[in-house]
C-alpha cells in the first residue's frame, strides 16, 4: 500500500479539536437554554478484503469524519450532525441541536479536563499499517484449509474486515475523553455439497472472529485462519446428514460460549436503563426482586481486555465498567447511559453507547455473560435422557415489553440418554426470558467468552459486543423443529 | 458548491451530486484507472419523536457521501469517503487506484457493455415539494395527536413507546466511465405509534401501526394510525401459547413481507452462481403454488422501492420471478449474469460504501382473488401478524421463525397467541399457499397480502 494511505492511518483529523473550539461549540449547542450538551467527534478508517472461489475478489477502504452534537433538556434530546468540520457547520449543528430548548440563558464558562482512561486493548501489530498483502495471504490460508479438508466442500469464501475508529467526546460537565479503538473482524463461509441430481444435499458452515486487536490476533488459538477455514469446513460437512429437528418443549443443553446469545436476549435488553426508565421492559420496578434461578449471576463488563465488546471509555464520555446485573438470582440494577442515570438517581454504568456521530447514545450492552458454576459439562450432557444440545448460533431476537425471545441454531445435536447422536438441521428456540432464567437447573464450571463476530441492533444503531457462558442446562424450553415426537 | 436553501440548511440537489460524480470520475481515470463508477448520495434526514405527550427527540441534519469503484488490469478497488475537501479527492482517487492493485484479475468484474447502459432517466415521480413543508413542529404535532388517539382508545393502554415522524429528502448521481451519468431525488415521509399494554404476570403487550409514502398526500391520517396501534395491542392481551402440532396457517401482509424478503435471497443470480439457494437448477418448474406470482418492479410511480436505473447504469425493467408457481427467472447484475452466461436483468443495487450486488426495488406478491376475510374462514389455523428471529437458511430451504398472532376456530379468532415458532420447508411452504388474499399492503418496497399455508408444524406448549 502507498505511503500516503500509511501516513493517513496514523494522523487524526480530531487532532486540530481544541478545548477553546469544543467550548464555543459547547456555548452554542446551549444557548436556547439546553441543560447539557455534548459533543461527539469521529474519525473511522476501515479496510476490507474478500476471497472468493480462489480470488481476491475486492478490496475496499474507507473514511468517515464527523461531529455529532446533542443537547438535553429533561427527558428530551436535541440531535444533530455534520460531516464537515469547518466552523461555521459545526454551529449550525451545535444550533441546530439545541433547538430541543426555546427558552434559556446562554451557559457561563466550561472548565475542560481530560478524564483518565485505562488502556484496554493494546496492539502489538496495529493492522491498518500493515501492507495489504500480509492480509490477503490471511484469507488464501483460511482458503486452502477449507478446502483440504475434505473434497465435498464446493466453495470458500474468507473476508477480513479492519477498522480503527477515533472518537473524542467533550462535555458540557467539562470532561474530554479521547479513544483509540482497533476491531479486526475474520470469517469463513463454507458449501459442502454431497450427492448427484435430485439426491444432492447441500450445506453451509460458517466460522469467525473479532475482537479489538490487530495482526496478532491470528496467533490466538482457534483464530488461525486455518482454524476459521476448517471450522466451517467441518459444520458444513456435519450438517449433511443432519435430521429433522424436534417440536415441542424439551431439557435443553446450552454449550459454552455461544450460548451466550440467549443471555443476550432473554435478560440483557431487558436490563437496558431506557426500556425500564419508560417501563416498557418487562424487568420495570423488579430491583430487588428474584428474576432468575439462584444459579445465575449475569454481568456486564466493558473492561474485559481486547475483547469484542470492550470500551476504555463510552460514547458519552464515561469510562466503561464491570457492572453486576444480576446477583444469584437477584435483580442487581440496569445498564445506564446519562440519561436514564439521571432519571433513577444513580451515575451512568458507562454503557452510552451510538453506532457512529450521526446517532445519538443509548444505553447499550458491551460484553455480556453468566458467571460459571460448579457442574461438571459432561455430567450436565449425561443427566439427559433426551433433548438438545445447541453449540453454535446464528442470532436471536427479543421483544423487550413481554419477554418473548427467539434464537437461531445452526449447529446442535439430539441427546439420548445422555450421549450426543444425530445432527440437527437449523431450528429455532423460543422462550420467555424471565422464564428460561428460572427453569436454569445446572451450570458449568467451564466458562467461555465467545471470541464471535457478535454485533448488537437496537433502534437502527449497531454496535460490536461480546457474549459469554458456560455450559447450562435449562429444564425446559420450545424447540421450534418440524418432526413430532 | 452552492445549492437551493431550505430552512437555513442545504437542500439535496441532484444536479450539484452530479457535478461531483463526473469530476470524480475524471479525476479517477486521470490517476490511472481504466474504467471507474462512482455513487454520489446527499441526503437530509429530520425525525421528531414524542412520548406520552412530551417531545423526546428532534433530530436533524443532512449528510453527504461518494463512493467509488475503479479497475485497473481486470482488478477492483472499492472506496469511499466524505471528505470533499480541496486536493482530499484528487488524492482518494490516486488511492484507491493503487489500491486495486492487491485484488486479482476477474473479466467477469469489468464495466457493463457500452449498449447495456441506460439512454434516459425516466421521471417516476418520487419527488414532493409538499414534504418539504412538514417540518419539526409538524412532525410533533401529528406525533402527539396519534399518541394521544391510541391512549384514549381503551384504558388499557396503559404506556406508550412513543410516536415518532420521520422524513427523508435524498438526492443522488451516478456516473461511470462504462456510459452513463444521470441523477435523481426523491421524498419519503412516515409516522409510527407504539401503544404498550399491561398483561397478566408483569408482561406488557406492544403493537405497532404506520404509515409511510413519498407523498405528504399520501400519508395516513395521524389519528387513525394511533387508533389501529391502540386496537392491534389491545388485541394481545392474554396471549398464550398453543399446544405443539400440525395446523394450517395464515400470513398477515406484514407478516407475509418478511417471508417474500426471503425469497429475493434465493432468487438472486448471485446466490445462484454460488451454489448458495436451495431453487439452484429449479428455472421452469414449480417452485410454489399456482396462485404465486412474484414480480420485481422498479418503474412504479410513486413506489417505494422504484428507480429509474439501477446500480451499474443499466436501464431498469420489470422482471416476473415465478408466475403460475413457475420459477421464470433469477435477477441478476452484471457480475452474476456473466458468471452465468446471461445478460443483467438490470438488477444491481449499490450503497455508497460497496460493491454493486444483486438487489430488490419493488418486489411484489401480486394480490390474488379471494378476499382477505374469506382466507380466515376456516374450521381451525393460526393466523400470524408478527415474526421474530432468522430461522431462514437460504442453501437448504429449512425455515423456522418465532411467531405470535391469534388463533383461528371455526372463522373466528378465538386468542392471541404468543411464544410459538412456525416451522416448515420453503419449498413445501410456497407449494402448500392455497389461498392468496386482495388485500395487498403497498406501504413498503416488499409488498405482499394475506396467504394461508394449507398446513405447518406449530411448536408450542
Amino acid at each position: 500500500m502507498s505511503a500516503a494511505a500509511v501516513e493517513g492511518a496514523t494522523r487524526s483529523p480530531l487532532d486540530a479539536i481544541d478545548a477553546s473550539l469544543a467550548e464555543r461549540l459547547l456555548a452554542a449547542a446551549l444557548s436556547s437554554g439546553g441543560e447539557y450538551a455534548d459533543l461527539y467527534f469521529e474519525h473511522r478508517s476501515a479496510a476490507d478484503y474478500s476471497l472468493e472461489d480462489g480470488r481476491i475478489r475486492t478490496v475496499g477502504r474507507g473514511v468517515t469524519l464527523g461531529l455529532g452534537v446533542r443537547v438535553l433538556r429533561g427527558d428530551a434530546t436535541g440531535y444533530a450532525y455534520t460531516e464537515e468540520l469547518a466552523e461555521d457547520r459545526m454551529l449550525e449543528a451545535a444550533r441546530t441541536a439545541g433547538q430541543i430548548a426555546s427558552a434559556g440563558a446562554a451557559p457561563g464558562p466550561i472548565d475542560i479536563r481530560p478524564v483518565k482512561l485505562a488502556h484496554r486493548y493494546p496492539v502489538t501489530e496495529p493492522s491498518l499499517a500493515r501492507p495489504g498483502v500480509d492480509k490477503v495471504a490471511l484469507l488464501r490460508r483460511a482458503d486452502a484449509a477449507a478446502r483440504a479438508y475434505d473434497p465435498r466442500v464446493v466453495r470458500v469464501e474468507a473476508s477480513l474486515v479492519e477498522e480503527q475508529r477515533e472518537v473524542l467526546v467533550v462535555t458540557s460537565d467539562g470532561h474530554l475523553a479521547r479513544d483509540s479503538q482497533p476491531m479486526i473482524r475474520f470469517g469463513v463461509s463454507v458449501v459442502a455439497e454431497e450427492g448427484e441430481g435430485s439426491a444432492r444435499q447441500r450445506q453451509v458452515g460458517r466460522s469467525g472472529g473479532a475482537g479489538r486487536f490487530g495482526m496478532e490476533f491470528f496467533a490466538r488459538a482457534g483464530q488461525s485462519p486455518e482454524d476459521h477455514g476448517r471450522e466451517a469446513a467441518r459444520l458444513a460437512i456435519g450438517m449433511l446428514h443432519a435430521v429433522e429437528a424436534p417440536a415441542g418443549p424439551m431439557e435443553v443443553v446450552l454449550g459454552a460460549g455461544e450460548s451466550g446469545i440467549l443471555l443476550h436476549e432473554a435478560v440483557g435488553h431487558g436490563l437496558e436503563a431506557d426500556f425500564n426508565r419508560k417501563r416498557t421492559s418487562n424487568y420495570a420496578d423488579r430491583v430487588g426482586q428474584n428474576v432468575a434461578s439462584p444459579l445465575c449471576t449475569v454481568i456486564d463488563d466493558g473492561t474485559v481486555d481486547n475483547a469484542r465488546g470492550t470500551i476504555n471509555v463510552d460514547d458519552e464520555g464515561n469510562p466503561g465498567q464491570r457492572n453486576v446485573l444480576i446477583e444469584n438470582g437477584v435483580l442487581a440494577g440496569y445498564m445506564q447511559d446519562r440519561l436514564s442515570s439521571k432519571h433513577f438517581g444513580t451515575k451512568p454504568s458507562g454503557n452510552g453507547r451510538r453506532q457512529s456521530f450521526r446517532h445519538e447514545p443509548l444505553p447499550r450492552m458491551t460484553n455480556t455473560f453468566l458467571a460459571p458454576g460448579q457442574d461438571d459439562p459432561e455430567e450436565i450432557i449425561k443427566s439427559v435422557k433426551r433433548g438438545v444440545f445447541a453449540k453454535r448460533f446464528a442470532g436471536g431476537q427479543v421483544n423487550i415489553s413481554n419477554g418473548d425471545f427467539v434464537f437461531a441454531l445452526t449447529e446442535s445435536y439430539l441427546i439420548e440418554d445422555g450421549k450426543l447422536t444425530a445432527p440437527l438441521k437449523g431450528t429455532n428456540l423460543i422462550g420467555n426470558g424471565p422464564d428460561v432464567l428460572r427453569k436454569v437447573t445446572m451450570l458449568g464450571s467451564d466458562f467461555e467468552l465467545s471470541q464471535g463476530t457478535w454485533t448488537c441492533g437496537k433502534d437502527g444503531q449497531s454496535v460490536p459486543v461480546g457474549i459469554g457462558t458456560p455450559t447450562m442446562k435449562i429444564a425446559e424450553i420450545t424447540v421450534g423443529g418440524t418432526k413430532t415426537r | 458548491m452552492s445549492a437551493p436553501v431550505q430552512g437555513g440548511r442545504r437542500l439535496p440537489d441532484p444536479k450539484v451530486c452530479q457535478q461531483l460524480a463526473e469530476q470524480m470520475l475524471s479525476l479517477a481515470l486521470k490517476a490511472g484507472a481504466d474504467g471507474a463508477e462512482v455513487l454520489v448520495s446527499d441526503g437530509s434526514e429530520l425525525e421528531a419523536k414524542v412520548r406520552l405527550g412530551e417531545t423526546e427527540l428532534i433530530k436533524e441534519a443532512g449528510s453527504r457521501a461518494l463512493g467509488l469503484r475503479v479497475l485497473k488490469d481486470d482488478r477492483a478497488a472499492v472506496t469511499y469517503t466524505s471528505d470533499f475537501s480541496p486536493g482530499a479527492l484528487e488524492r482518494f482517487a490516486r488511492e484507491s487506484v493503487e489500491l486495486a492493485v492487491l485484488s486479482e484479475p476477474d473479466p467477469a468484474g469489468a464495466l457493463p457493455a457500452r449498449e447495456e447502459m441506460a439512454r434516459e432517466v425516466a421521471d417516476l415521480d418520487l419527488w414532493d415539494d409538499a414534504v418539504l413543508s412538514l417540518d419539526v413542529a409538524e412532525g410533533l404535532r401529528r406525533a402527539r395527536l396519534g399518541e394521544a388517539a391510541a391512549l384514549k382508545f381503551d384504558k388499557r393502554v396503559t404506556n406508550s413507546d412513543g410516536a415518532v415522524f420521520g422524513r427523508m429528502v435524498g438526492a443522488s448521481a451516478f456516473a461511470t466511465s462504462a456510459g452513463f451519468s444521470g441523477s435523481v431525488r426523491g421524498t419519503r415521509a412516515s409516522f409510527a405509534v407504539e401503544p404498550i399494554c399491561d398483561d397478566a404476570e408483569g408482561k406488557k403487550r406492544n403493537g405497532v401501526y404506520w404509515t409511510s409514502s413519498r407523498f405528504a398526500s399520501g400519508l395516513a391520517d395521524p389519528e387513525q394510525v394511533g387508533l389501529e396501534a391502540a386496537r392491534r395491542t389491545v388485541a394481545k392481551l392474554g396471549a398464550r401459547k398453543i399446544p405443539t402440532g400440525a395446523a394450517p396457517v395464515i400470513f398477515s401482509p406484514e407478516a407475509g413481507r418478511g417471508l417474500v424478503g426471503q425469497l429475493a435471497g434465493v432468487l438472486s443470480g448471485g446466490a445462484l452462481w454460488r451454489r448458495s439457494t436451495y431453487l439452484a437448477g429449479r428455472e421452469g418448474t414449480a417452485v410454489a403454488s399456482p396462485l404465486i406470482e412474484l414480480v420485481d418492479d422498479p418503474l412504479i410511480k410513486r413506489g417505494p422501492g422504484s428507480r429509474a436505473y439501477d446500480g451499474e447504469g443499466l436501464p431498469s425493467r420489470t422482471n416476473v420471478l415465478i408466475s403460475e408457481g413457475i420459477l421464470r427467472t433469477f435477477l441478476c447484475d452484471v457480475y452474476a449474469a456473466r458468471k452465468l452466461g446471461r445478460r443483467s436483468t438490470g438488477s444491481a443495487t449499490r450503497g455508497v460504501g460497496g460493491a454493486p450486488h444483486v438487489g430488490i426495488s419493488n418486489l411484489i406478491l401480486r394480490p390474488g382473488r379471494t378476499p382477505a376475510a374469506e382466507i380466515e374462514r376456516v374450521d381451525r389455523a393460526l393466523y400470524v401478524t408478527d415474526l421474530m428471529g432468522f430461522g431462514f437458511n437460504a442453501v437448504t430451504g429449512d425455515y423456522s421463525q418465532g411467531a405470535g398472532g391469534f388463533w383461528i376456530e371455526r372463522g373466528e379468532r378465538a386468542f392471541p397467541v404468543t411464544e410459538i415458532t412456525v416451522s416448515l420447508a420453503f419449498d413445501d411452504l410456497w407449494k402448500r399457499v392455497d389461498a392468496v388474499g386482495d388485500d395487498l399492503d403497498a406501504r413498503s418496497a416488499v409488498q405482499c397480502p394475506t396467504f394461508r399455508v394449507s398446513e405447518m408444524m406449530i411448536a408450542g406448549s
